[in-house]
């Protein structure tokens, strides 16, 4: 059983590198041996590695997982009957998708860790909410994919919520307008995938050449920028179309997985993905796996105190990415800051918004 | 209508469920109360009582029981 009260009373960004290293080393070291006793598979990948839990130094000798596991093995260290549900991540047509078993003890540590890093950006009081996608997404319960549960984890900041998209992804002008008026001098929350923003939202409102006044508005974005690098779309041509469309100026983007719900890495004022103290991002040469220094370029291996029922603490992605500094960033934030440079070749498209597919016209 | 009246309706109407199954449910055990559901049972409690719940609370919303206890703390005896 874990503490949760403790593991809670943490600040977000308040423990610097010494005093982090050392509760992540003991955390984690107890989570693995947590799953090593309760999932075959995991144990047989504590053997097969040789780590000695007794010896663990640095979390960052215990084994870890390429995410691509969780699709070809149904990975779990709680027994059956107390699973919560199930999440697939996003992936598209033809992809094999991952699948995360839940029971309520991570799903609630999942939402409650999530509530304290984004209320850190938004304040503790839940503001009129934006979602910058379709309505039809979270209808569709039997299709709920990554994109829709993203939505839904992040409406408990929201209150009075409307979607800017209707069902047939056409901007919602007069509803934004009647929304805007009605809540006329707050802080109102913005949510959505960056792709969808980009391509329906930013793109419509150039169009209909209407210029809605956001700029008490806070957006959260996240979802993959693999669809705005192929078209050569940059985060900085990206926030100043969203200047330019609706006065938005406060912009946060995210880097977060399903497999690791909950621990989001958001970017500050200074356009760094943060870590926060529940969870780390190390940095991987690929010829190796060694950890990179600082400034190296490689794989991103993320590492995360809130996965119980299913052994995915320490993951392997697919994404490339580079430690910016740690502890120092201008912005205050304690924990490493860092950059994701893009997806390793021949990796599978899975980001919740590079997913999206155009359907065809009938 | 009395307290325990919206409060029942509220589930009923938010999760479209019968009156008489509404004492026994629990968050994600059944296909009702899912997440999307949970969303709506939140703006239904809030729109019947006039509260506005804290971002907790939501995710503590577990059972028709700890609903009743929540809501005592905005001052809503059931």
């Amino acid at each position: 059983m874990i503490d949760t009260e403790r593991l809670l009373s943490y600040a977000p960004y308040e423990l610097a590198h010494e005093q982090k290293h050392a509760f992540l080393t003991q955390e984690l070291t107890e989570l693995s041996r947590h799953h090593g006793e309760s999932c075959p598979e995991y144990a047989k990948m504590l053997l097969a590695t040789g780590t000695d839990l007794d010896q663990v130094q640095s979390f960052e000798t215990l084994p870890f997982l390429p995410v691509r596991l969780f699709k070809e093995y149904a990975l779990k260290s709680v027994p059956e009957e107390s699973l919560h549900k199930t999440m697939t991540s996003s992936g598209t047509t033809g992809q094999q998708v991952s699948r995360i078993y839940l029971d309520r003890e991570t799903s609630t540590l999942q939402s409650k860790v999530l509530s304290k890093i984004v209320g850190e950006f938004l304040g503790k009081q839940r503001l009129p909410m934006i979602i910058l996608d379709t309505s039809a997404i979270v209808k569709n319960r039997a299709m709920f994919s990554a994109r829709g549960a993203g939505i839904l984890g992040f409406s408990i900041f929201g209150r009075d919520k409307m979607y800017a998209l209707d069902e047939n992804m056409q901007l919602d002008a007069e509803g934004l307008k009647a929304f805007l008026q009605k809540h006329e001098g707050e802080k109102i929350f913005l949510f959505g995938f960056t792709f969808m923003i980009w391509q329906h939202f930013c793109a419509q409102l150039r169009k209909l050449d209407w210029k809605p006044d956001l700029s008490r508005g806070v957006l959260v974005h996240g979802g993959g920028w693999k669809k705005l690098i192929d078209q050569n779309i940059s985060t900085e041509r990206f926030k100043q179309e969203l200047h330019d469309t609706c006065g938005l100026e406060h912009v946060h983007d995210y880097y977060g997985m399903v497999e690791q719900t909950g621990t989001i890495y958001m970017e500050c004022e200074h356009g760094h993905l943060h870590t926060p103290v529940w969870s780390d991002v190390t940095i991987r040469r690929g010829k190796d796996f060694s950890v990179a220094d600082i400034g190296e370029t490689g794989l991103i291996q993320v590492s995360s105190l809130l996965p119980r029922s299913y052994p995915g603490h320490m993951l392997l992605t697919e994404d490339e990415g580079r430690i910016l500094g740690e502890d120092d960033c201008p912005c205050g934030r304690k924990g490493k800051y860092f950059e994701i440079l893009g997806r390793i070749k021949r990796a599978e498209i899975r980001g919740c918004s590079d997913t999206y597919e155009q359907k065809p016209s009938a | 209508m009395t307290n325990l009246e919206k409060y029942v309706n509220a589930f009923c109407e938010s999760l479209e469920v019968a009156e008489a199954e509404v004492a026994s449910l629990v968050y994600g055990e059944s296909d009702a109360w899912d997440s999307v559901g949970h969303m709506s049972l939140v703006a239904a409690l809030e729109d019947a009582f006039d509260v506005m719940v804290d971002m907790d609370d939501i995710i503590d919303l577990s059972s028709f029981e700890k609903g009743k206890e929540i809501l005592r703390k905005y001052d809503v005896e059931i």
